[in-house]
This record gives structure tokens, C-alpha cells and sequence, in this order.
């Protein structure tokens, strides 16, 4: 380190020396500063076992089947009971964002044309009842999560790339549940290969849901949806009793489980207990009570709770304020009048003003400004792009009214912009972008959709968006899995990614070298090349001015004194839930 | 009880003179003139309606007041806003101070800051009656509309026209309003009849309040009709060969004026408080036009940081129901010829 390196650690600590008595940290409190450590380092590190540990939950569970099932927090906590094949690495920070053996001996190898990968699981794994593990359940488990109409909730990757298996119309469609399927071989008990319709790079991390995990036809029986009432465990806790929706849930010991083939999941408390359907607040109140461990959802303090919390000396340092992996946005419409203009939609570029959009998340504690499109957590963000610089982020109106000389509007124009009715942070988000447009003349009308419809006919229709003239629409992403392929191709790849329902590419961007170099980012499994090629997309992006970025989204998390073990999982952008443990007996 | 041997003392002891003389001006007052005379002695009507008038003033004048007292309604001024807690700084320059419990009220910005954005929320109240005042106006004008040509149409004909108008009243009273307001206003497309986007909602909102509780106004009149078309004069009326329609609008309405106009401002409140519940649902005007409803349910997050933001829509709301429903309640009182003079 050099000499100035350390002159600014210095200023830094005595900064950060005044900050502490200025705030309101009483005096000879011994309230350590710990604010944000589970972002960076395991709290409260330990190997005690035993406890209850318990969840909350302001919802009912969506499904305590794997396989049914796509919100990220049941993601997470289904591996209490369910191995998949393939999992995030249990690490700090971004090495979370790594998929990692679970079930599987090492990682999938493709073929040299990409388009199968074989898996080997480990050999002797045994269920809850004593039954070993084999290839076939874990094909039946992809079968029912991805074939059919009965299990829904889930995401249907599988069914979208998995080759030989078009007509096959899923295990409930009667007959031989399996006949027809030909996307997966397991050419031995121990061996699975999958064969694609085209390469597609990121397909270990499709391996990461838990509709990998594996479901023996024999135990299943067809029960299809049924099945979460009781699911056969291959992880380390099985269901106590039967689970029934919204009653809770009551996890014990498995003792068929080997810890020495798993090293993802610590294990350990005795029990977990899960109760559904609590009020958000008392959630939060109950965390900082003790009288709960950990909130199932994972999205952290409620919006009002937490600009509270945050400015509560007592209550501070039990806070983490850990990147969500989200990315909020507005998405600009190419396809409309006077936007279907670069320059009119850099003119709207250069008007945003993004401190007040931050502001509509909470400032600071709300998230990060972006000045490109992928978030920091990713691979192949940029910091470096930054093509609509202002003064304190609050936007330049005299390079917008350039552009909009340029783009032949002088005297601006007026459009429309779409939210969703039930986020307040959007609709206030709305507010400020359309005060930041009216600076320079662009006239604006906030247009609130109901929520569930929101995407499938309104925004999400391009006929719609089109013919309305909805200029602006606020959005959010967060991918499924954590690469910049699972943000860029949903939200600008165009072709028939633009579909008439239900369309994520709200820009309707499409465009050929965006497009092409999407393509090509499926078909390297070379991380360096994608990091570039989702750098060079998110660089176009910007430049194209298809989308105004609002926020990296940050979330507030309660770190209750009784958790051990606690760290902020990148993956799952929550503490992961297999490492956690707690004092309360 | 008290019994009733016990007669009040003021009539013990009253001049026989004075009734006399009461009794002779009684003779030369018309309705209104003795309905307006007891209005003005009953000094809660009267403040009541000096505040409705007031607010009728504020809400036409309000572009002119906020250009005197106050900030453009949807200005963001977020300079001195905490963008963690929403609330407002007791020093811009001195964060650490901490947050002014009062939400900024001072003589600069008379009902302080919104939380998060900064608007001045003077002006915002005072936009938030028009919209307000406009919805309850117009809704309560066309149910009185509907109501009384209907209630009084089913209680002259009588017959099968009575039972279908009667049964389409028990219908319409049955209907979830609510319920129905939200998925009305919720799916509404964003053009149609000739307007768009909040005149539309407007007109939406006026519709479904108007449309689905004239039956309110409409029992009413029925039954007024009812009692009034046995009456002398219009058998008069009648005999001397005049037209139903004659009968209907020239002899009968007249006569139900009083109770129609009474009951309007008694639905007034009723009516503002739906469009507050529809703004609060989140089915009412769409942002930045300043609505109490909406207001309110945007300040339920912040009632620590930021009280006043809390308790500014909802006195507004207050008052106005309060001022109108007292109004209402005096004006019934004068008119009613059963009440105490």
C-alpha cells in the first residue's frame, strides 16, 4: 500500500470516529459496530448443534415441493430436505454466485458440440427411508417439474432446452410415466446425461433449482401437487408430520443423511419450524424481540421499519445492507414515437435525475445508483461504463435539451408512463422521473396497472404498449440464476424473445449485435469471454439508451442475536439458511 | 322519565301577547323564510356551513391561494428530506440533528413536506379538495337526478311500473359497491367515451357512486309522492284537466325539493368518503394529482418519522364529512315542520 493509500485509511477512521459521536450511539453503550458484517465475513461463527431454529413467514409457503416451486427463498430453504444436483458455493460475497457439486460427484462436463452434459451423482446416498438415491428419480423429478400441466409454479427450463422430448406430455398423462421422455439417458444408476436442443452455457445452474432433486416414481406415486404434504427427504432434516398448507411446517433430524458427502450444509439445529402466514410487521417485531430467528421471505425490514432501524444507534449494528442482486429500471419503449429516436430516449437519459429515483427506494440504504445495466454482484459489470454523467447524479437538462434538438423534438414531447399500481416505490419512482423530464419539456402521464396482469396484458403486450404509447415502464429483475445472461437475454434479446404476451424485453430492443452477441454467450462455457460479451451487451444498452437503470437494490436484513453461523448468500441474495444455526434451545 | 305533568316553565309563564304576535308573523313567512330563520339561529349549522363554504372557496381558488401561500402541488423539493427515513431534517445542512417531528411546517410551507418527495403539502390539500369536492358533487347530483325521476315516476304511476322501479331499487342497494368500484376502476382501458386518463377516472368514479345509490334518494322521493298525490291540491290540479306531466313537475316536485336538497347534502359526506376509501384502495386518481385518500394511505409507512402527514389528510377529511354532515343535519332540522320552533 502506498503512502496516500494509508493517508486516506486515516481520514477515513477519523471520519468514521466523529460519525460515531455524532450519532446516536449513547454514551458508554457498549454496542459493538457490526453493521453490515454479514455481507463480508460469518457472524457469530460456530459448530454447536442442536436448538430449534425458526422461521416466519408473511405468506404460505409456496410449495414444500421442489418441484414445484420458483421463489428464491424456498430455493434456498427446500435444501433442508431436498439435494439437487447442483448447488451455490456456501462462501461469502461473490463467490456465492458459483454453482457447486451437490448431489453430483464434480461438475457436469458438455460435450465438445455443448448440446449434452453428463452428471455423475454420488454413488450410496440413501433417502430418508433407507432407499438409495439412483439416476431415474432425478429424471422423474425433472419429468414432473417441467412436463404436464400439474405442477406449474416452477420454471420450465428444462422443457425449453432439453432435446427428444417434445411430444412427451409429462408422468400424469397416464401409462409409463417416463415413455416418450428422451432428454435425459442414465445409462447407469450413478449417470445422467442430458441432451439439448441447442448449446447453452449457463446449464449447470439450471441444474441448481431443486427440481433436480431427486423424486422416486415409486414413493410419488402420481400424486403430483399432493406430494408437498409429504416429501421424501435426501437432505439432512425429513418432515416431522404431515404438511399442511398454512398450518406450518416441522422439520426433524434425518439420520439417513451422510455429512461427509455434503459439504454445503452445516446442519445444525435439532428442528426447524416454519410459521406461515404472519403480518410483515410482527415478523420484524419479532426478530427483534428474539421471539423468531430468521424471516423466511428474505427480503429484510418492511420499507417503513427500516429507515427507523437504520437510524437507531441500538439497533444498527444488528443490520446487514447486502446487494439483493435486483436491478430496478424503467424501460424506455423503442418501438414509439419520438422514442424510436436514439436521441429523443438519450435526451430522457441525460434528464433523469437519479438521486430522486434512488430516493423512491430509500437512498442509500436502498440501493446502489447504476450508471450501466448489470449488477455489481455479476460478471462482466462494468464500472466503467458511464455515458450520462451529472453533477451529484442529478441529471443534465442542458445535454437533454441538446438531444432533443437532435432528435428534432426542441420543445420536448409527452408520453406515457406505465407502473404497477401496488409498489409504492415504483409509483413514487414514476413521480420523480416525470418532475426530472418536465425540466426540460418532456410532458409525461403515469399510467398504474393492477400488478398480476401487469406484465401479461398491459406493459407486457407490445400491441398494447404500443397503441397506448407508453413511452416509460418501471420494472424490476432479479435472474434466476446469478449471470449476466440470466438478466440481458430475457430483457433485450429480441427475435421471438419479444412475444406478444407476457414480454420481459419492455424496450422491445432488437437488436442485431445485441442479439448475436447474446447468441454467442450460450455457446462459450469460457467465463472470461462471457464476462466480455455481457460487458460489450450492457455497453450497447446504455448506449442505445433502451433503458433507464433506477437502482441496484439493497435490502435490509434484522440479524437477531441468537443466530449463529450468519452470512449474506449472494446466490440466493438472503443469509444462507443451510448454515445457520442458533443459540435458543 | 320525568313525568309528564311537568310542562316546560317558559310556556307557564309565556305573554299571551307575544304568541300572538308570533302567531300573526308566522302567518306571513313562507317556508323558506321561516326554514331560513330557524337555520340562522342554530349556531353549529351555521359555523358548519361557513366552513363548507370556505371549503367550496378554497378548493375553486385553490391555483390562486397555493401561487399566494404555497409551492406547485407536484414539485419534488427533496433537498431537505432524509432519504432513509422519508422524514424531514430539522437542519438541511446538518443531518445529525435529526428529523423535524413536525414534518417542516413553518411559514414558508404552512402544512410542512411530504415525506420522501418534499411536496408542499398545502397545496397538495388544497388540490386534494378539488378532486375531492368535484367527485362528491357531481356523484351526489347525478344519483339525486336519477333518484328523483325515478322514486318520483314509481310513486305517481304506482302498478307494475311501482313494483319493477321498487325491485330494481332492493337490487341495486344489494350490489357490493365497493367491491365493485375496485374491479371496475382497476380494469378500466386508459380511453374511453371521449376522455382519458384522470378525467376519465373522474367520470368513472362519479358513475359508479351515482349510478348505484340513487336508490337512497330515490325511496325517498317514492314515498314523498306517495303521501303527496292524495293531497287537495293535486286533485285540484287534476280535476282541472292538467297532464301527468304537469302534475309530475309543476305540483309534485316543487313540494319535494326540500327533502331531495336535504338529503343531497347529507350524501355529500358519504360521497367523499367513498372516493377517500377508493383513492386509499389505490383505485382512485392516478399520481402526482393529489388525493386525501390517497395521501393517507401514503402516509400510513411513515406515521413515526412523519406524524403530521398522517394527521393532515385525515383532519381534512374530518372536517369536511363533519361540516357537511352538521350542515346537512340543520338544514333538515329547519326544514321540518314536526321540529321544535
Amino acid at each position: 500500500m502506498n503512502k496516500r493509500g494509508l493517508g486516506s485509511v486515516a481520514v477515513a477512521t477519523a471520519t468514521v470516529l466523529l460519525l460515531g459521536a455524532c450519532g446516536s450511539v449513547e454514551e458508554g453503550s457498549d454496542v459493538e459496530d457490526t453493521y453490515n458484517f454479514a455481507t463480508e465475513q460469518v457472524v457469530n461463527p460456530s459448530d454447536a448443534t442442536g436448538g430449534t431454529l425458526r422461521f416466519g413467514y408473511s405468506d404460505q409457503i409456496e410449495s414444500t415441493d421442489p418441484g414445484n416451486t420458483y421463489y428464491g427463498y424456498n430455493w434456498n430453504f427446500t435444501r433442508f430436505y431436498a439435494r439437487a444436483l447442483m448447488t451455490y458455493a456456501p462462501d461469502v460475497g461473490t463467490a456465492g454466485t458459483a454453482a457447486v457439486p451437490d448431489l453430483a460427484v464434480d461438475l457436469p462436463v458438455p460435450s465438445d458440440d455443448g448440446l449434452s452434459w453428463t452428471v455423475k451423482i454420488h454413488p450410496g446416498l440413501k433417502y430418508e427411508d433407507g432407499t438409495e438415491i439412483v439416476a431415474e428419480d432425478i429424471k422423474y423429478a425433472v419429468a414432473r417439474s417441467n412436463y404436464g400441466e400439474e405442477l406449474l409454479n416452477g420454471p420450465k427450463y428444462f422443457q425449453e432446452l432439453l432435446a427428444d422430448s417434445d411430444s412427451y406430455a409429462g408422468p400424469y398423462a397416464g401409462g409409463d410415466p417416463l415413455a416418450g421422455f428422451g432428454g435425459i439417458e442414465t445409462p447407469d444408476d450413478h449417470t445422467l446425461v442430458f441432451k439439448l436442443k441447442r448449446p447453452f452455457a449457463d446449464f449447470p445452474y439450471i441444474l441448481t433449482e431443486p427440481q433436480s432433486a431427486p423424486v422416486p416414481v415409486d414413493t410419488e406415486e402420481g400424486k403430483g401437487e399432493l406430494y408437498q404434504t409429504r416429501v421424501l427427504s435426501s437432505g439432512p432434516y425429513k418432515f416431522a408430520e404431515d404438511y399442511q398448507p398454512g398450518s406450518g411446517l416441522h422439520l426433524v433430524r434425518n439420520d439417513q443423511w451422510d455429512p461427509a458427502t455434503d459439504p454445503i450444509r452445516k446442519a445444525l439445529p435439532d428442528e426447524i419450524t416454519v410459521e406461515e402466514e404472519l403480518d410483515p410487521n410482527e415478523i420484524d417485531q419479532r426478530l427483534m424481540t428474539g421471539a423468531l430467528d430468521v424471516d423466511l421471505g428474505g427480503n429484510g425490514l418492511s420499507p417503513a421499519a427500516k429507515g427507523a432501524a437504520i437510524s437507531d444507534g441500538q439497533i444498527k449494528p444488528r443490520l446487514d445492507n447486502p446487494s439483493t442482486g435486483a436491478v430496478r429500471y424503467a424501460a424506455i419503449n423503442t418501438q414509439v414515437e419520438p422514442l424510436d429516436d436514439v436521441a429523443c430516449r438519450q435526451a430522457i437519459m441525460f434528464a433523469a435525475d437519479h438521486d430522486s429515483l434512488r430516493r423512491a427506494w430509500g437512498g442509500e440504504i436502498g440501493g446502489e445508483i447504476p450508471t450501466q445495466f448489470l449488477p455489481p454482484t455479476l460478471a462482466g459489470h462494468d464500472a466503467t461504463i458511464d455515458f450520462y454523467p451529472s453533477e451529484d447524479d442529478k441529471g443534465d437538462a442542458d445535454l437533454a435539451l441538446e438531444k432533443l434538438q437532435e432528435c428534432g423534438e426542441p420543445d420536448g414531447f409527452s408520453t406515457n408512463i406505465a407502473v404497477r399500481s401496488d409498489r409504492p416505490a415504483e409509483v413514487e419512482a414514476a413521480q420523480a422521473l416525470q418532475q426530472s423530464l418536465e425540466r426540460v419539456g418532456i410532458s409525461t402521464e403515469i399510467k398504474e396497472y393492477p400488478s398480476s396482469p401487469f406484465t401479461k396484458s398491459y406493459a407486457g403486450s407490445p400491441e398494447y404498449a404500443n397503441s397506448n404509447d407508453i413511452g416509460l415502464t418501471f420494472y424490476g429483475w432479479i435472474p434466476d440464476w446469478p449471470t449476466g445472461y440470466g438478466v440481458l437475454y430475457p430483457l433485450l434479446y429480441g427475435g421471438d424473445n419479444i412475444r406478444a404476451q407476457s414480454n420481459s424485453n419492455l424496450s422491445q430492443l432488437d437488436d442485431p449485435d445485441i442479439n448475436r452477441l447474446l447468441e454467442r454467450s450460450t455457446e462459450t462455457t469460457d467465463p472470461d469471454e462471457q464476462a466480455a460479451i455481457y460487458a460489450n451487451v450492457d455497453r450497447l444498452v446504455m448506449e442505445n439508451a433502451a433503458i433507464v437503470p433506477a437502482v441496484f437494490e439493497k435490502s435490509v436484513l434484522y440479524r437477531p442475536e441468537n443466530l449463529t453461523n450468519v452470512y449474506f448468500h449472494s446466490g440466493y441474495a438472503m443469509y444462507d439458511f443451510m448454515a445457520l444455526g442458533t443459540t435458543n434451545k | 322519565m320525568t313525568a309528564p305533568l311537568d310542562a316546560p316553565e317558559s310556556a307557564q309563564q309565556a305573554d299571551p301577547e307575544a304568541i300572538a304576535r308570533g302567531a300573526r308573523n308566522v302567518a306571513s313567512r313562507s317556508l323558506t323564510q321561516i326554514a331560513w330563520q330557524r337555520l340562522r339561529r342554530d349556531k353549529i349549522a351555521m359555523i358548519a356551513g361557513l366552513i363548507v363554504l370556505l371549503l367550496i372557496l378554497a378548493a375553486v381558488f385553490a391555483p390562486l391561494l397555493v401561487k399566494w401561500f404555497g409551492y406547485p402541488p407536484t414539485e419534488f423539493n427533496q433537498a431537505p428530506i432524509d432519504p432513509a427515513t422519508g422524514g424531514v431534517y430539522k437542519d438541511p445542512d446538518n443531518p445529525f440533528a435529526g428529523i423535524d417531528k413536525t414534518g417542516g411546517i413553518s411559514w414558508d410551507h404552512l402544512l410542512g413536506l411530504e415525506p420522501k418527495t418534499g411536496r408542499d403539502l398545502f397545496s397538495r390539500i388544497l388540490y386534494g379538495a378539488q378532486i375531492s369536492l368535484l367527485v362528491a358533487f357531481l356523484s351526489t347530483i347525478l344519483c339525486v337526478f336519477i333518484g328523483t325521476v325515478l322514486g318520483i315516476i314509481a310513486g305517481y304511476v304506482g302498478g307494475w311500473v311501482d313494483t319493477v322501479i321498487s325491485r330494481a331499487m332492493d337490487i341495486f342497494l344489494a350490489f357490493p359497491l365497493l367491491l365493485f368500484a375496485i374491479a371496475l376502476v382497476g380494469v378500466i382501458p386508459d380511453s374511453a367515451f371521449g376522455l382519458t386518463g384522470n378525467g376519465l377516472r373522474v367520470g368513472l368514479i362519479v358513475f359508479i357512486i351515482g349510478f348505484f345509490n340513487w336508490p337512497y334518494v330515490g325511496r325517498i322521493v317514492r314515498g314523498q309522492t306517495l303521501t303527496l298525490k292524495e293531497r287537495e291540491f293535486v286533485e285540484a290540479a287534476r280535476s282541472l284537466g292538467a297532464s301527468n306531466r304537469h302534475i309530475l313537475f309543476r305540483e309534485l316536485l316543487p313540494n319535494l325539493l326540500t327533502p331531495i336538497l336535504v338529503y343531497a347534502t347529507l350524501l355529500i359526506p358519504t360521497n367523499i368518503l367513498f372516493e377517500a376509501a377508493l383513492s386509499f384502495l389505490g383505485v382512485g386518481i392516478s399520481p402526482p394529482t393529489p388525493t386525501w385518500g390517497r395521501m393517507l394511505s401514503e402516509a400510513l409507512p411513515y406515521y413515526t418519522t412523519s406524524p403530521h402527514f398522517v394527521i393532515i389528510p385525515g383532519v381534512a377529511i374530518f372536517i369536511t364529512v363533519l361540516a357537511f354532515n352538521l350542515f346537512g343535519d340543520g338544514l333538515r332540522d329547519a326544514f321540518d315542520p314536526r321540529s321544535s320552533d
